[in-house]
């Protein structure tokens, strides 16, 4: 039974997406508001449930998942951006679309399958969770099956996920069969009894870390990324962008600094060059994009590469600066495509195309700042909160010796600061383009809100508990 | 004053009217700017009385820890006083220029001048490395925005060269400071001032840190982004760059690479020298041949600022508070000069030298301004500029006799570009109808540029109001540089013995 009380938000959000699943079956479209708001309340109870769970349960189901502090720490970045991201298909799927009730559904799946991959101390149930999460983003990528390019980005989406999942399969297995074990701990002790010396343990390090990779976009298996993030329904892509991502890399973080810990040199050049090609690729990339979607595809490869930066530094004191720069970039980047969510014509068909920002400081002035402060943010210029993100991974490179990573990564951020700057200039420099159709969704506004205060000079207030909580989590892990 | 958390009410007053400024009408906005600065200049002043010249070294200093390696740390020196009270002189006077010539969008401009005050009081008042760091780069995005939205024609190139130099130099300044809080375990700035780092470590922090001051600054050969910037800005944003943000550069020389680094300091001041001496005779033949007006004065510029870095880095006495002496001055005189621009490119919207001529006919008032800032550029005595070049020079000379040579070169040469200015503006007959018809200085005119022309004067008079707060702060500067300082080539050294020319001739007896 204790081990039930362990996994209270799983259960919730389980048991909650199969009655909302026979509900939405039979209850016809009309019941798509009630349906996506049953779903937001079900996030929020499992986030609520996360409240006064022990900071260490151990591991439960015999090693399989373990609801420690980390894996809290992940679930409340996740069930409110995944929360957020059904709020933000209010009023989307219904024109268009004949079922819209599902939506919210696959969220709540994919949300489990998260909460199980950011839990998980076993390859075992690692597989499961991801699994679950890429099935039902496959779908969701594919939403509007109607449109050839989301037909298309789920099908790209499905072939690369399922080549990757192949890949991090044969990986699994070949750890299996040169340690005999699929726990973290079995699999940390072998390391540190076997070292790296075995070529079939090192093989099975790469497979693993270049699934996660392609499951977190990182430079170089992200080619899929662009094409899906265009292709997918907005929100859709919103949510690609900041749940599942914060989920990757922090399983990736447990991977390494759990299983893989002993092996830390081995696997620490890995994700230097990850970190490195992703931050630059992401910055280069961006440069010539005119549609929003393609561009803020490549911010978020930009970052993963930051957040890589603070894995490289390793142990824990890496850890808390990879959980700090995720919660700070995950508010970013939800801000950022509400903002693009809002970009629709007069006639409230969405636009994609960022000549259509041009003067919208003219024509929606609140609008255009709350962009503004995230693109600033996501650039990485003081005073806003994205800068100190990007300084605690930096802190943390620097302080495990890591000075010429460093450098590199913090020039590859000037490049990146050129093409959000650019929206800044569009919106800001250029004469008005034909206004936008004014969106009349209270809950997006004060979400949007929310996280533009988040992301201002006032989230320095923030910094002393933020930090202490991704400490705390950090240190559950060793 | 005591008990009132003075700098944190200085920083927080003109963000908040920046706030107001963006829910009202126009003129609102302007009188709210205007207000919101005078109160802060006022405040300024009573600060500068209440600061006690030679007591603690920090006065006015608050504290408030937000978390482990970030603290709401601020106080002053009276380095740090004088250069506050410089920004918050310039502030209304800013607005005040503004009043008439931006038309366009102007509850946004205010907000942004006013963000732009805070910033630059806060990277004054801040005494935590990453503070300091927060508000020295925090100013950009307001820059950007006044020079992108109410710039020139070419104001997107300019706001985007000034933002990614300015940036591109900084980060790197950044990694240095997680390096010496990681090692030091300290961010607070006095206490870093006072910390020894091995000197191989300095030498690499020391670059660091140049990246980022010496395109602030700038120096040659990172100055190429100040030409565009200054030209492209509107008039009240030229005064902001020209007077308080470059001196951003010099102040991190001063409160970081001299006391931290003394030792990487010293081995680097060859270095220093030799920049500063291209700047100062470059730039100033690069002025020489500017058509634009604002262009000119941007060079000037870059040249003075020649003379902050010759001073800093003789490590003596004179040599750091000339160089402060000339930020001060520089800060109100280039400031003046754009003002100057200014008010006739409101009449006649072009920079062109070639449109102007024989202003002083028509426009007496204005000639007599421009006469004293132009003769305050080229040093001449009795004005603030005398003060700073002649004690930086001074400085120098102790240091290096070659250094000397070329910043008095540039000392003839800043008459040549100057005078040939004044004479092409105001001297001989208008080359324009529109020229000879412009009407002399309006009352608001005046009130922008008297008290500054008062203010220039003062400091060249009498130098001591502004000598005396810093004296024990460049006394504790010393103290650290010292050690290392060079000895200089123009010492007495002994030479051959004399000839002796009696004894030669008594042997021919």
């Amino acid at each position: 039974m204790t081990y039930f009380a362990a996994i209270v938000p799983e259960l919730i959000l389980t048991i909650g997406a199969i009655v909302l699943m026979m509900a939405a079956a039979f209850a016809g479209r009309r019941a798509s508001g009630a349906i996506s708001w049953a779903a937001v309340a079900l996030l929020v109870a499992a986030t609520v449930a996360l409240i006064g769970a022990p900071t260490h349960a151990g591991p439960v189901f015999g090693g399989l998942i373990a609801a420690d502090g980390f894996a809290s720490f992940g679930k409340v970045v996740i069930f409110p951006s995944a929360a957020v991201a059904v709020l933000m298909a209010h009023g989307w799927f219904e024109r268009g679309t004949e079922h819209a009730n599902e939506y919210p559904v696959l969220i709540l799946f994919s949300a489990v399958g998260m909460s199980v991959m950011v839990s998980a101390t076993n390859l075992m149930s690692l597989y499961v969770g991801l699994e679950l999460l890429s099935l039902a983003s496959y779908v969701l990528a594919s939403y509007r099956r109607t449109d050839d390019r989301s037909a298309e980005a789920g099908l790209k989406y499905f072939v690369l996920g399922a080549l990757a999942s192949g890949i991090l399969l044969y990986g699994i297995s070949l750890l299996y069969g040169f340690t005999g074990t699929m726990t973290f701990t079995g699999l940390a002790a072998a390391f540190a009894r076997e070292g790296v010396h075995s070529l079939g343990l090192l093989f099975g390090l790469v497979f693993l870390l270049s699934g996660i990779a392609f499951k977190i976009s990182a430079v170089p298996f992200h080619m899929w990324t662009p094409d899906v993030y265009e292709g997918a329904p907005t929100p859709v892509t919103a949510f690609f962008a900041t749940a599942p991502k914060a989920a990757g890399i922090l399983m990736g973080v447990r991977v390494c600094v759990e299983a893989l810990g002993p092996a830390t040199d081995a696997w620490r050049q890995i994700i230097v060059v990850a970190a490195l090609l992703s931050i630059f690729l992401g910055a280069v990339g961006a440069w010539g994009q005119m549609n929003i979607k393609r561009l803020l595809a490549y911010s978020s490869i930009n970052n993963v590469g930051f957040a890589l930066i603070g894995l490289a530094a390793g142990g824990a004191a890496g850890a808390s600066a990879v959980l700090f720069y995720i919660a700070v970039y995950v508010v970013m980047t939800l801000g950022a495509f509400l903002c693009a969510l809002w970009m629709r014509d007069a006639n409230g068909e969405p636009i994609e195309d960022m000549a259509s920002l041009a003067g919208l400081s003219q024509t929606r002035p609140a609008l255009a700042g709350a962009f503004a402060i995230f693109m600033f943010s996501l650039a990485g210029a003081p005073p806003l909160f994205g800068f100190w993100a990007k300084l605690v991974v930096f802190d943390a490179a620097v302080s495990a010796g890591l000075v010429p990573l460093a450098v590199a990564g913090i020039l590859g951020a000037v490049i990146g600061a050129y093409y959000y700057l650019k929206v800044v200039k569009i919106m800001y420099m250029e004469e008005p383009a034909p206004a936008y159709m004014r969106v009349r969704e209270p809950a997006q506004g004060l979400v949007m809100f929310a996280c533009a205060l988040l992301v201002s000079p006032a989230g320095y207030l923030l910094i002393g508990p933020l930090g202490s909580l991704a400490d705390r989590a950090a240190g559950t892990l060793l | 004053m005591s008990g009132l958390p003075v700098l944190t009410i200085l920083i927080a007053l003109p963000l908040f009217a920046g706030v107001v400024c963006l829910f009202v009408n126009a003129q609102a906005a302007r009188w709210i700017a205007l207000l919101s600065t005078l109160a802060g200049l006022a405040l300024g002043a009573g600060m500068w009385v209440a600061f006690v010249a030679g007591g603690p070294r920090w006065q006015f200093t608050e504290h408030l820890a937000l978390a482990g390696n970030f603290t709401w740390a601020l106080g002053v020196d009276g380095i740090a006083l004088l250069l506050m009270e410089l920004t918050l002189f310039l502030m209304p006077i800013c607005i005040l220029a503004s009043w008439r010539s931006i038309q366009h969008r102007v509850p946004e401009y205010m907000a942004a001048f006013l963000l732009m005050d805070a910033l630059m009081v806060g990277v004054f008042a801040a005494q935590d490395l990453f503070l300091f760091y927060v508000f020295f780069e925090g100013s950009l995005i307001p820059m950007y925005l006044i020079i992108g939205v109410w710039g020139g024609v070419e104001r997107i190139k300019a706001s985007y060269k000034f933002f990614l130099y300015t940036f591109l130099g900084s980060v790197l300044m950044l990694i240095a400071m997680l390096y010496m809080v990681s090692t030091s375990g300290t961010t607070s700035i006095p206490a870093l001032m006072a910390y020894d780092f091995p000197p191989e470590v300095q030498t690499w922090l020391w670059l660091a840190f140049l990246a980022s001051f010496a395109v602030k600054l700038p120096m040659w050969p990172v100055h190429t982004w100040l030409p565009d910037a200054h030209v492209q800005a509107p008039t009240a944003g030229s005064v902001i760059l020209a007077g308080i943000l470059l001196k951003l550069g010099a102040y991190g020389f001063v409160r970081f690479s001299l006391p931290m680094f003394p030792d990487a300091s010293a081995q680097f001041m060859p270095l220093m020298f030799t920049l500063s001496g291209i700047a100062i005779v470059y730039t100033s033949l690069v002025a020489l041949v500017q058509k634009d007006m604002k262009k000119l004065i941007a060079y000037s510029s870059v040249a003075h600022m020649g003379f902050v870095t010759f001073g800093l880095f003789a490590m003596n006495r004179q040599g750091i508070e000339g160089a402060l002496i000339v930020m001060l001055s520089h800060g109100l005189v280039s400031g003046a000069l754009f003002l100057i621009v200014g008010v006739i490119y409101d009449r006649m919207h072009t920079r062109e030298i070639a449109a102007y001529g024989g202003l002083s006919n028509n426009m007496p008032g204005y000639a007599l301004l421009f006469m004293v800032f132009t003769m305050a550029a080229v040093g001449l005595p009795g004005t603030s500029g005398f003060v700073g070049e002649f004690l930086s020079l001074t400085g120098t000379y102790h240091a290096s006799t070659w250094g000397a040579l070329a910043g008095t070169t540039g000392i003839i040469l800043s008459a040549c570009y100057m005078l040939w200015l004044y004479w092409q503006i105001c001297f001989g007959q208008a080359r324009t109808k529109e020229a000879a018809a412009m009407p002399d200085l309006s009352v608001r005119e005046w009130w922008l540029l008297g008290p500054i022309a008062l203010a220039v004067l003062w400091m060249g008079v009498y130098p001591e109001s502004f000598l005396a707060p810093m004296r024990n702060d460049v006394g504790y500067i010393l103290q650290r540089t010292e050690r290392v300082a060079p000895a200089g080539d123009s010492l007495p050294t002994p030479g051959k013995q004399p000839l002796k020319i009696l004894d030669a001739g008594a042997a021919h007896k």
